[in-house]
């Protein structure tokens, strides 16, 4: 951070993630030291406050030569800024590294993990623990069994050297037990795990339907770590600026002396649908317009043609009245700068239609009005600020008329009419009301002419106040106040805040999935309450929408217990105090039954007491019983900490997604971060889990990808264990019977392969490619996905009913062999029950089940299944053939023992007719359990898959979508999103003579580099902790 | 803008699309079967099994049923010998018992003899690993280096032929049965080759090649500790059942899965008086007792059993396929009676389900 020494004289910075810039000076007394020598004898001290991640604030003073000048943040530069406007500056470094703001701001880096991950680890340790229990158990039991029956039997089998006793043999027997048994603890899960996590990645990053051919961006899955979490978010945090909208503001409508202009018409005249938009207007008459401007109502043009006074009046006021500067590189290609792109967009509309603003002097407005070039002395910018929610300018026109020009926010400016304009106005309203219905940003646009002497005496007025040192602001407001009244009303604009494509849908959607969205913004309320109804998620179906704004800790605790009395008032109504006595104790179990709709909005400062300690509570209920939650003017760090306080209390899963630099800490902090990979540099997709270029596409991230991601993990994890169990507990029944010597069931190359060969493909194959809907239907019916935020499908007791299914299959596979086993003989009459019979029967039968059991799990099979289904039971008997074969044995005789025991025992229609049976007492409870619950409880999947079937059959005919408007209620939007200060900038003169020398030196994002070069500096820690979250990179913006 | 204008054409015309590829394994959206549990299926796999098991099941129970079994626990019988035997100093010393028993009808068919072995703990892990097969397979090996011990050497270094625990232990019973025919008795012809699996008597196991067995086994080996005559005189007339070809060998090296098992012993030769089988009459077992039970409480019997296509007289098989076919069948009803009675209910689920369809559209849009 610096404090400016010396500059040019005004330099702009981006901060928040605003679009428009910030004005930064250099304190008076070093502004004036000039040259370098001067400055290198500088030698002044500044004392000033300790580093902090407040980004608008900063106090400090500077002490040189004996006085004391006081340091805001007026003064500072913070790290991340751009310079714009500003050729030169020097300054004094005041923190650096991970003291400046930037840093403080930037959350830490966590490693992320899965609640699956988590629950496997400790699901793994149980089964560790079982392990344990169970050598315990057979050492035990062989220590009875040397010491009742091995000690007998020593004879034939004398003990070991070195085993003196009966215990010490159990002692070995449970080391021997824990070898044995360990293919009971799934080592092999892991490897399989992320094996099938990053087929899931690379499904996201091959999906056609995520990939933008705009901005010739896939999605990219950037850990392959994350993916089934993506199907049990509850919570996203969305960020506005480039997520939710493309921050484009486009001239859409206005309403000019009562007529409104600006509807897309089809030939007949009637409002046309969208989607089947004519042709735009044709500007092709003006050489000065800008190509990119559409527009598509001509029937304004050609007002614009007819000469309309009302028309050309409005759209002078619209060249004139603005704190634009413009910049023509060659002769026609103008290049505007506004300060916020809502100007811009007024300008530029104002431009196409004839009235092209050319060039500004402090002092005069060069506009060419339909090909003629006029030039109006500009007297006075009555600048904008947030209480005077309008702007003005006076100026005098060729003709020696003095004219106010004014635009501001309806609100203010209705009031401020002149009595005539009674019917106009109200005609306008109802243009209002129009247009905030849709969205969008409004501006009411009003003139007034000014007496000569009037004037003069205003503006001596004025220049005293201005020169006054106290009380100035008041007393100019005061002016302002006074000369902006009595105004004729010219009509109003709507300037659309264009969202990304396909927001509202995807935020309808998600909302129907249970998914709570809250927008976290570093944008104004005004702004971010806007863009909520633009996208939906404020309705006027809305009970009520609390907003919070309170500057103490008082008042926020006030405003909040307010808006829970409120939603529990409703609820009352509804419950007919039934809740009454319950009511002090369970404040939340109250809050989340509320009936009623309410939306929450926060403001910043508001938002920093409501997270302190003691209120965080308090505020996380008031927020969840919302539908909707928007935070505005909120700092990134706040953004990080929302999230925290959901994570910590919830026991959601969270997932942030913004694109630029101040969502960076939000993104690491939450369990899913998504970056949109747009203009606004790198730095939120680096630090970000999954990107891609549209917020639309999340819908299909969480509701097809994350879904089947989960769906799949959970299928696949189920499966998992029960293989091993049922593999690995026939050892441990086994035990019972050998003495408890651990001798194994199977031939050791069985137990070597099972898990490797014979019945990995399957599954995984299942975990890569299973779908239990097809994709469109997961759109269709948001709610199928609620299973996985309600973390239904794996869980600690799924996980207990996989692995009684496991044991079960253990003892059948076991016990039915051995039944069979015992005292036959084969049908040539020689003994049946030989040990090596006996393993090759019963890894035959667990392989059949086992195989039959996936292919039951298995609800989607694709070639690939079938093929590592059926080779995997092909490549068991495959195996099996060749490890009993003569050649191998003649090699290996030690090795290979069970030499013709394949051919020999599987030639047995007993053993056959013993699989058969394992295979069907196994399989036909487990059909039986699965169709029971599919028909008296039905998942909503499972009914979703029956009504396909149902469809398919009867092939009922298309649902055609129907797109309806709707119809909202008038809110008081203004398009305003700039900073007071420019206009007196203007006025002063002092940023002329550099403007142009700036705009040529003006390269496209800086930002992005100095962040590039950054992180190559800091190496791998820049990735981490180089990732500037409140400052950097959005200056572009023009 | 200036960058990204002179970026874009360069990337589209150099670079490759980074458009993900339209293919049905990349999107997926590869072909695939669907299969659902509906009732038709389900009704109709589980009768399906239902009737496969109960006829199985009844096949295996009657073909069971007609298998004849004889089965003599001796080992109690003889209680002389069990006693002789209990003392190891005896070892040399021969004992001989008999055990009458009657057979009320003719045994028709194949009859095999086995002798059956209780608690005895074939398949402990110890136990099954102690042999080296390529001893057995008649090769010159250090068995020193296999898990012989402590049955591989003898103190002064001759190593064991064959060696290890299992190969000591062999059961060394000599059972002949005699049939008392009008006040004559006529020893019952058994034969004792041709009992093991063949690719046990031709693979698994081979003498060492020498012209003759004797030299092969006498040069540097020596016989077990229990057994009372050296590997190459177990079958002194017949040179393809004698030393690792011996089939009691052979079985015997086969380790039983259970300790309680039956090994096969000999087959009745159909010739004469037995070619129909055993006819009915008086019998007698001549038992040559050197095996001791007594010391490990097991017990020792010896069986004569006809086979059929499922194998010897064990009914588990039968009975078990019998429930289990019972039970699905069983199931089946029972899924069609909840079925039938709570169809009802799930029409209102799926209406339910509809109308929330509908909802959800309307609400879309």
């Amino acid at each position: 951070m610096s404090v400016l020494e010396t500059s040019s004289s005004w330099r702009t910075t981006s901060l928040w993630r605003e679009t428009n810039m910030k004005v930064r000076q250099a304190i008076p007394v070093t502004a004036e030291l000039g040259d370098t020598s001067q400055l290198a004898r500088f030698d002044g001290e500044v004392v000033c406050e300790p580093p902090n991640n407040k980004l608008d604030k900063f106090g400090g003073t500077l002490y040189w030569k004996e006085s004391k000048y006081p340091l805001s943040n007026q003064n500072m530069l913070l790290r991340g800024c751009v310079l714009r406007n500003t050729e030169w500056c020097f300054g004094l470094v005041i923190f650096a590294g991970p003291d400046t703001k930037l840093m403080q701001n930037s959350g830490r880096t966590k490693f992320k993990r899965t609640s699956i991950d988590r629950l496997m680890n400790t699901l793994v340790l149980w089964i560790f623990g079982f392990l344990v229990c169970m050598g315990v158990i057979l050492a035990i039991g062989n220590a009875i069994w040397e010491h009742e029956v091995g000690v007998c039997f020593q004879i034939y089998l004398p003990w070991d050297e070195g085993v003196h006793s009966a215990f010490f043999s159990g002692f070995l027997s449970f080391w021997s037990y824990i070898i044995i048994l360990n293919t009971v603890v799934p080592i092999s899960l892991y490897v399989s795990v992320e094996v099938i996590r990053l087929g899931h990645s690379y499904f996201i990053n091959w999906d056609k339907k995520m990939y933008c051919a705009k901005r010739r961006t896939p999605a990219e899955a950037r850990t392959t770590t994350l993916n089934e979490e993506l199907g049990q978010v509850e919570y996203i945090f969305s960020d506005k600026t480039g997520t939710l909208t493309q921050n484009i503001m486009v001239f859409s409508k206005c309403s000019v002396n009562g007529h409104s202009y600006g509807d897309v018409q089809d030939m007949l005249g009637h409002k046309a649908e969208l989607g089947e938009r004519p042709e735009p207007v044709d500007f092709s008459f003006n050489p000065l317009a800008d190509p990119r401007f559409q527009f598509w109502d001509p029937s304004l043009l050609e007002a614009v043609k007819l000469g309309d006074l009302h028309v050309h009046e409005f759209f002078r006021l619209l060249s004139l009245c603005h704190t634009v500067m413009s910049e023509e590189k060659s002769e026609g290609e103008l290049l505007y700068k506004a300060q916020s792109p809502d100007e811009g967009a007024l300008v530029t509309a104002a431009r196409n239609f004839g009235f092209v603003f050319r060039s500004r002097t402090p002092k005069t407005i060069t506009v060419h009005e339909l090909g003629q070039a006029i030039t109006y002395q500009l007297l006075a910018i009555l600048d904008f600020n947030n209480i005077r929610k309008r702007m003005s300018v006076i100026v005098r026109s060729p003709e020696g008329k003095i004219r106010l020009y004014c635009k501001g926010a309806d609100t203010i400016l209705l009031e401020r009419l002149h009595p005539l304009n009674q019917d106009l106005s109200s005609i306008t309203t109802d243009h209002l009301n129009e247009y905030a219905g849709e969205g969008l940003r409004t501006l009411v646009l009003a003139y007034k002419d000014l007496e000569e002497s009037y004037y003069k005496d205003w503006s001596e007025r004025l220049h005293r106040v201005g020169s006054a040192p106290e009380a100035r602001e008041d007393h100019l407001a005061r002016l302002y106040d006074e000369v902006e009244h009595d105004m004729m009303l010219l009509g109003a604009t709507a300037i659309e805040d264009k969202l990304q494509q396909g927001v509202p849908e995807t935020i309808a959607i998600l909302t129907l999935a249970n998914i709570k969205i809250w927008v976290l913004t570093g944008d104004k309320q005004e702004t971010a309450v806007n863009i909520g109804y633009s996208c939906k998620m404020l309705t006027d179906d809305m009970t009520e929408v609390f907003v919070v704004t309170g500057h103490t800790v008082l008042e926020v605790r006030e405003e909040l217990r307010k808006a829970r009395e409120k939603m529990m008032d409703a609820s009352h109504s509804v419950c007919n105090g039934f809740y009454q006595e319950k009511l002090s104790s369970k404040l939340t179990s109250v809050l989340e039954a509320i009936a009623g709709e309410y939306a929450l909005v926060i403001n910043g400062h508001s938002l920093a007491h409501a997270l302190e300690a003691d209120m965080e509570v308090e505020f996380l209920e008031t927020a969840c019983a919302c539908k909707a939650v928007i935070c505005c003017r909120v700092t990134p760090l706040q953004k990080a900490q929302v999230v925290e306080l959901v994570k910590k209390y919830k026991k959601a899963v969270t997932l942030a997604i913004g694109d630029g630099a101040n969502d960076v800490s939000m993104i690491k902090t939450a369990h899913i971060g998504v970056g949109i990979s747009g203009q606004e540099g790198i730095q939120a997709v680096l630090a970000s889990d999954y990107s891609f270029s549209q917020f639309k596409f999340l819908q299909r991230l969480l509701l097809v990808h994350g879904r089947w991601s989960y769906l799949r993990m959970c299928k696949f994890l189920c499966y998992f264990f029960y293989k091993n169990f049922a593999f690995t507990m026939v050892h441990f029944w086994f035990g019972f019977f050998c003495g408890f010597s651990a001798q194994t069931v199977y031939d050791q190359y069985f137990i070597t392969l099972y898990n490797i060969v014979y019945t990995s493909l399957p599954v995984l194959a299942m975990g890569v490619f299973d779908q239990d809907v097809p994709e469109q239907r997961s759109m269709e019916y948001p709610k199928l996905y609620e299973p996985g935020q309600l973390n239904l499908l794996f869980n600690k007791r799924e996980f207990f009913i996989c692995i009684a299914q496991g044991i079960y299959t253990s003892i059948l596979m076991f016990f039915i062999p051995y039944g069979v086993f015992a005292d036959a003989t084969r049908d040539d009459g020689a003994q049946l029950a030989d040990y090596q019979s006996f393993a090759v029967t019963v890894a035959t039968s667990l392989v059949i089940v086992v195989s039959v059991q996936i292919g039951l799990d298995t609800g989607f099979w694709t070639a690939i299944n079938h093929f590592f289904i059926w080779g995997s039971l092909a490549a068991y008997f495959a195996i099996l053939f060749t490890m009993h074969s003569d050649g191998l044995f003649r090699m290996f005789p030690h090795q290979f023992r069970f030499v013709g025991n394949a051919q020999n025992t599987l030639a047995q229609p007993t053993v056959w007719l013993t699989i058969a049976l394992t295979a069907v007492v196994c399989i036909v409870p487990v059909v039986a359990f699965r169709f029971l619950k599919l028909d008296l409880k039905p998942e909503l999947s499972d009914t979703v898959r029956y009504t396909q079937l149902v469809r398919k059959k009867q092939k009922t005919q298309h649902r055609c979508m129907r797109h309806a408007g709707r119809v909202g209620s008038r809110r008081s939007g203004y398009a305003f999103s700039h900073q007071e200060g420019f206009g007196e900038l203007i006025m002063s003169g002092k940023n002329m003579r550099l403007s142009s020398l700036a705009l040529s030196s003006f390269a496209p994002r800086p930002s992005t580099s100095w962040i590039d070069t950054l992180r190559k500096k800091k190496g791998c820690e820049g990735s981490s902790a180089g990732s500037p979250s409140g400052t950097a990179d959005k200056t572009l913006r023009v | 803008m200036k960058n990204k204008t002179n970026v874009l054409p360069r990337e589209g015309e150099a670079q490759p699309s980074r458009c993900p590829d339209n293919t049905a394994f990349k999107q997926q959206r590869l072909p695939a079967w669907k299969p659902q549990l509906t009732i038709a299926s389900v009704l109709s796999s589980f009768f399906l099994t239902g009737a496969f098991c109960l006829t199985v099941g009844v096949c295996l129970v009657l073909s069971a049923n007609s298998v004849r079994e004889i089965q003599i626990d001796y080992s109690d019988k003889c209680s002389d010998c069990s006693k002789l035997r209990e003392n190891s100093s005896n070892w040399n010393k021969e004992c001989h018992c008999s055990v009458n028993f009657t057979l009320k009808e003719n045994i028709l068919g194949d009859v095999f003899m086995y002798y059956g072995l209780q608690n005895f703990y074939q398949n402990h892990r110890r136990y099954v690993i102690s042999r080296s097969d390529a001893q057995l397979l008649g090769r010159n090996v250090n068995i020193q280096r296999s898990y012989c011990a402590p049955f591989s050497t003898y103190r002064n270094g001759t190593p064991m032929a064959p060696c290890g625990a299992i190969a000591n232990s062999i059961f060394n019973d000599t059972i002949n049965l005699f049939y008392n025919h009008n006040s004559s008795v006529i020893q019952v012809p058994l034969l004792k080759t041709g009992n093991s699996w063949w690719t046990d008597k031709n693979v698994k196991f081979r003498n060492p090649e020498s012209y003759n067995l004797s030299s092969a086994f006498a040069a540097g080996t020596a016989r077990p500790p229990y057994w009372q005559k050296p590997v190459y005189l177990l079958d002194e007339e017949d040179e393809r059942n004698n030393g690792y070809l011996n089939d009691d060998f052979i079985i015997w090296m086969r380790v039983s899965a259970f300790a309680t098992f039956r090994n096969l012993y000999r087959r009745v030769r159909r010739v004469r008086h037995f070619t129909e089988g055993l006819p009915a009459g008086n019998y007698t077992f001549h038992i040559s007792y050197n095996f001791p039970v007594t010391r490990f409480k097991g017990r020792k019997h010896v069986i004569l059993s006809t086979v059929v296509w499922s194998g010897g007289s064990n009914p588990f098989l039968g009975i078990a396929y019998l429930v289990s076919g019972t039970a699905a069948t069983l199931t089946g009803f029972v899924i069609t009676g909840i079925h039938l009675k709570l169809r009802k209910k799930k029409t209102y689920f799926q209406r339910r389900c509809e109308s929330c369809f509908i909802c959800l559209q309307r609400s879309l849009h």
